[in-house]
């Protein structure tokens, strides 16, 4: 074998590489133009996940906005609260303190405390499950299918699979929104991390029926509202709500609470 | 010229680079839920493909036969087909910025866009003259612009249909693109 068959393609496929980057390095010197340094600067404060909770196609996108003023500093909701208070330095702003919001599964129907209906054998996913009649096969039609399509959406880590439904761990949630998105049955929702007393329960269906189909489901009973000193829990079509904004962790309606839907979270 | 003219019309409809060849069908599929954004990308594509299949050509007619490294024109050519795009996006960026954000990101997809590639490689092998692969090129990339518009307005209609619950989205997207494809092989005899 020739060596000149091996060196000469090199040579010729290195030689077009060559100039052709030279040609690209010329014509970005040429014809570049001058990018907002802030954009760039900016850009590197933000996580980089391109997650999209923010609204903007990705971190490019969002530096590019927040530079030219046309998102607050701290528009990024996955962003540690030090590299916000960057980002406003470089921008010459306050950064508003922003409560950090956290995912919350809005359901304790594990597999101990809701049957389910019939096997499912179909592909494993809550989407695809979601669609077979009754809407899963959990006996709950609210409830979550434990089939983790949060699990997937979730691109920090944050969510497992205990026990037949979703549990997120709050530490490692950066409020990305990706899995309340995910969740075909919504039972997913943004909460405020510092709110400890919440509702684990997402079933409208009528007292009789929600405690028939699962033993932690919430029964529309009230008798959370009376204990309530500050008028914080409504509740509506048989499912109890906590006002958080007015919510001051008493604990006292987890404590009456007959199914124990209504948590108190450390 | 009867027989350019032919071609011309060939790689529009009958070789369609989507419909009949099944290349390109990433953006085909990705950016047609819009007729103005798959308008764009249709432009963007016509621009890079008749430019790739000019300048691929002279690379491989005056660099590539002659050294007699004629299997070295895949590789060859992504390298054309990446830089040419990244320069098209320079000059782009700077003498047109309304053009450069109206195609926006499109634009460097297409350097990964494999309909590109393929048309550079099918006017190789088939041996085309310079001419021939300028006139394949850019028939090719207006089919693929018909192609991705005529979906996009699909779409636009199917949004307002009444679509059962298991075919939203994609699998409806999937079926329509599959309808075409079959309508496109209407036009295989047009031409012996």
């Amino acid at each position: 074998m020739d060596i000149t068959q091996i060196i000469i393609p090199t040579l010729l496929l290195g030689g077009i590489g060559l100039v052709l980057g030279l040609i690209l390095g010329v014509a970005a010197k040429v014809f570049g133009i001058k990018v907002d340094e802030k954009i760039t600067i900016v850009r590197d404060l933000l996580p980089g996940a391109n997650c999209g909770a923010c609204g903007y196609a990705g971190c490019d996108q969002l530096a590019k906005a927040i530079a030219e003023g046309k998102a607050p500093a701290n528009a990024c909701p996955v962003s540690s609260a030090a590299s916000k208070e960057q980002i406003a330095q470089v921008m010459g702003v306050v950064a508003d303190k922003t409560e950090k919001q956290v995912a919350f599964v809005k359901c304790n129907g594990t597999c101990e405390a809701a049957k389910d209906k019939y096997e499912y054998i179909g592909v494993k996913s809550c989407k695809q499950a979601s669609l077979v009649p009754g809407g899963g096969q959990k006996s709950c039609g609210y409830g979550c299918l434990g089939f983790g399509d949060c699990v997937k959406a979730c691109q920090f880590d944050a969510i497992t699979i205990v026990d037949g439904i979703a549990v997120i761990d709050e530490t490692k949630c950066t409020s990305c929104t990706q899995c309340v998105v995910a969740c075909p049955k919504s039972i997913i929702e943004m909460v405020p991390a510092s709110s400890s007393v919440r509702v684990r329960c997402n079933s409208l269906d009528a007292p009789k029926a929600s405690k028939d189909n699962c033993s932690n489901a919430c029964i529309g009973c009230k008798i959370c509202i009376k204990q309530c000193p500050v008028d914080a829990i409504t509740v509506e079509n048989f499912l109890s709500h906590i006002d958080y904004s007015k919510c001051i962790q008493c604990g006292k309606c987890a404590e009456k609470c007959p199914t124990k839907c209504i948590n108190i979270y450390e | 010229m009867t027989d350019l003219l032919l071609l011309f019309i060939g790689s529009i409809l009958i070789n369609n680079i989507v419909l009949s060849r099944f290349l390109g069908t990433c953006p085909f599929l990705g950016v047609s839920s819009k007729i103005k954004t798959a308008t764009g990308m249709g432009v963007a594509v016509t621009f890079v493909i008749t430019l790739a299949s000019f300048i691929s050509y002279i690379v491989y007619e005056y660099l590539l036969v002659p050294f007699e490294l004629e299997y070295l024109y895949t590789i060859a050519f992504i390298l054309v087909i990446a830089s040419l795009v990244q320069f098209v996006e320079l000059v782009i960026q700077k003498t047109s910025p309304v053009l450069y954000s109206a195609l926006g990101i499109y634009l460097p997809l297409i350097t990964t866009n494999c309909a590109v590639l393929g048309i550079v490689i099918i006017n190789v092998n088939s041996k085309y003259t310079l001419l021939e692969s300028v006139v394949n090129g850019f028939g090719t990339a207006l089919g693929f612009t018909m192609a991705i518009v005529l979906l996009a307005g699909i779409r636009e209609r199917i949004q307002s249909n009444n679509i059962p619950k298991a075919f939203k989205g994609f699998p409806i997207l999937l079926i329509t693109a599959g309808l075409m494809a079959l309508a496109f092989l209407g036009f295989q005899g047009m031409i012996k």
